[in-house]
């Protein structure tokens, strides 16, 4: 290794030699450095999981256009409900070939003496499957039979292999919101931060379930466009159609982006995350940092006698960097390691969509190196200790 | 150009600021030819080292003239104190050799100050006077695994690998027997005479000043005594 870094630095690597001259202090450090990607994996972790849990309904919608009341529009599942009358205003409109209005309701599921999980609620046309992904389509055919569901076997705190055999001739009974349905298929779509698990109907087994809810007032409006339709400019004519200030319109894309967007930057739990990522930053640049000014105050005889020879500023700041780097790049790959088990033991306990991705894995190894430079810039200070006329 | 390597004049020295003010040196006037081995004697106290630090540009010379090799001193700015030192050659009397790197690593520091260099033959170069100086055996150890004399002579190694045009040593024969002393004191006498290495020598070893062109002694900050060493004063009468 040494002899690989003479050949990469063009001078002796010091910084290097410096710190595997210490294995223990070294260790130390490495474990600190992987302690704080740690910390930030698993924040950025959760924060991704939160923004993949919040995109995933919306994956779920086909079609171009997605209407909301204006009142608490930002998340899906918190919409205010408005007047079905929408989707035949909306249907005037020559490049609004179709519309469908989705019903959003959240249950509690008692499945056991003690398991309870909560349920969001998709109330939704059976014929509708056009608006729906393609692979809703088929099954939201069999909903067609009354208080029939197709759950979903990602639910958290239930035993869902018993629903694995639910099929339309076979219907696995299930009892909630004290009236017995029939699992007739399943979906995996997870409920992510805001519940345990998503289940289909049918409009009308929705209003079974949720009597005080009326057809005339479904939570979204979903609207197919003509295929050459500019969606933008459909959003905008539809909006002087409407009285005003009384519909949300926009795209399915823009409206997944906006409640990501809100539920990071404006919700606590995103907030949370980011300050826990700025944590596990600061615990590594002070981890790193102790490390390097030890390593400063250790050799600060050393460093002054290559002040004495007419080593400049910048050979100090090579060593230290060098340093810092091996820092980073070494300690990085435990953390990126422990990073992966949490990830995969938490998605297994909590069925949330928790995983590593290249781009994460990239942004913390280049932020490791950046904390590590950081801490090393700041243990530099420590080098104005280094006297050489102080050395006879 | 003149025939001396250094020149002090007037050089006067103080620590401190405001009422803690001390003066350190008093009106120092000292000419030290190139090629030369001049001693600097003298108690503890007296001002030799700061004399020594002054003019190995380690630090600032604030009143009165030091030339360092035709260059001036008086004033100089941090990156001239620099550009000198990279001209001249340190053996302290504690070695300060760097403990994590071995025995011809740290004397390859001394080369790697002038550029990066090719490290191969920056390593038979070190290789090379490191068996010189009788470590060729010891050539990977670190400075933990070396005795005493052992880590002063990598550190006399280190100082002369890159030919310096001055040496300046604090005692450093200090740690080394009477047999490797004297040889370390002939090598810096043989560099003199070959090279035109300077060698300016803090030292209270009574053994080596036979061999001093120049004995120099201070006390309370003056120089009280400059006398030519014992062998030019030989070397002048047997010329007489």
């Amino acid at each position: 290794m040494t002899a690989f870094l003479t050949r990469l630095l063009g001078r002796l690597p010091i910084g290097y030699l410096q710190l595997t001259h210490h294995p223990g202090r070294l260790l130390a450090a490495l474990a600190g450095v992987a302690f704080a990607n740690v910390l930030v994996f698993v924040q950025l972790g959760l924060a991704g999981s939160m923004a993949e849990s919040v995109a995933i309904p919306y994956r779920l919608f086909q079609p171009d256009l997605l209407v909301v009341s204006p009142a608490e529009s930002e998340t899906l599942s918190d919409a205010a409900t408005l007047p079905r009358q929408r989707l035949f205003q909306a249907l005037v409109h020559p490049d609004v070939t179709g519309g469908t209005p989705i019903y959003m309701g959240r249950s509690t599921w008692i499945s056991g003496h003690d398991a309870s999980s909560s349920i969001q609620f998709f109330g939704l046309a059976p014929d509708a499957g056009p608006f729906f992904h393609d692979a809703l389509a088929a099954p939201l055919i069999s909903l067609s039979l009354s208080d029939t569901a197709l759950v979903d076997t990602l639910t958290r705190f239930v035993d869902m292999r018993s629903f694995a055999a639910a099929h339309p001739e076979a219907p696995v009974p299930f009892e909630i919101q004290n009236r017995q349905l029939g699992a007739v298929g399943t979906v995996s779509i997870g409920g992510g931060f805001g519940g345990d698990g998503v289940f289909l109907v049918s409009d009308q087994t929705f209003f079974h379930l949720f009597p005080q809810r009326s057809s005339a007032t479904p939570s979204h409006i979903l609207l197919a466009l003509a295929p050459d339709a500019d969606p933008g400019r459909v959003a905008a004519e539809l909006a002087q159609l409407y009285p005003p200030d009384t519909v949300r319109i926009r795209t399915v894309t823009q409206a997944m982006e906006q409640e990501v967007r809100y539920q990071m930057t404006e919700r606590p739990t995103g907030l949370i995350f980011a300050f826990g990522v700025a944590i596990g930053m600061v615990v590594g640049i002070v981890i790193a940092y102790q490390v390097l000014s030890a390593d400063v105050a250790d050799h600060i005889r050393e460093y002054a006698t290559f002040k004495a020879m007419g080593f400049r500023q910048g050979f100090f700041v090579g060593i230290i960097l060098e340093e810092a780097i091996i820092l980073a790049a070494i300690g990085f790959w435990p953390g990126l390691v422990f990073s992966q088990l949490f990830y995969q033991t938490l998605a297994y306990l909590t069925n949330i969509p928790i995983f590593m991705t290249p781009e994460r894995a990239v942004a913390v190894f280049i932020g490791t190196i950046f904390a590590c430079s950081v801490s090393g810039v700041l243990a530099m200070r420590k080098l104005a200790a280094a006297e050489p006329a102080d050395l006879f | 150009m003149t025939g001396a390597a250094i020149e002090v004049r007037g050089l006067d020295h103080f620590f401190g600021e405001g009422e803690a003010r001390k003066q350190a040196l008093f009106d120092v006037n000292l000419e030290v030819g190139r090629g030369s081995l001049t001693i600097l004697m003298g108690p503890s106290g007296s001002g030799k080292t700061t004399l020594l630090t002054l003019m190995g540009c380690l630090r600032e010379v604030h009143a009165g003239s030091v030339r360092l090799l035709d260059q001036e001193l008086f004033d100089a700015d941090e990156a001239t104190r620099i550009d000198m030192r990279r001209r001249l050659g340190f053996i302290f009397q504690a070695h300060n050799l760097h403990d994590s790197l071995t025995a011809r690593q740290n004397v390859m520091m001394g080369l790697q100050v002038h550029g990066r260099g090719d490290q191969t033959r920056h390593a038979l170069v070190a290789d090379h006077l490191l068996d010189l100086l009788g470590l060729g055996a010891r050539l990977d150890y670190l400075p933990a695994n070396l005795s005493g004399g052992q880590k002063q002579r990598v550190a006399i190694a280190r100082a002369l690998v890159s030919n310096p045009d001055i040496i300046f040593a604090d005692e450093p024969t200090a740690a080394l027997d009477k047999v490797s002393g004297l040889a370390a004191v002939r090598l810096f006498k043989e560099l003199g005479s070959a090279r035109g290495t300077t060698t300016v020598m803090v030292t209270h070893d009574p053994r080596i000043l036979d061999l001093a062109d120049r004995v120099v002694t201070l006390e309370d900050g003056r120089i009280i005594e400059n006398r030519i060493g014992t062998l030019q004063r030989d070397d002048i009468a047997g010329r007489k």
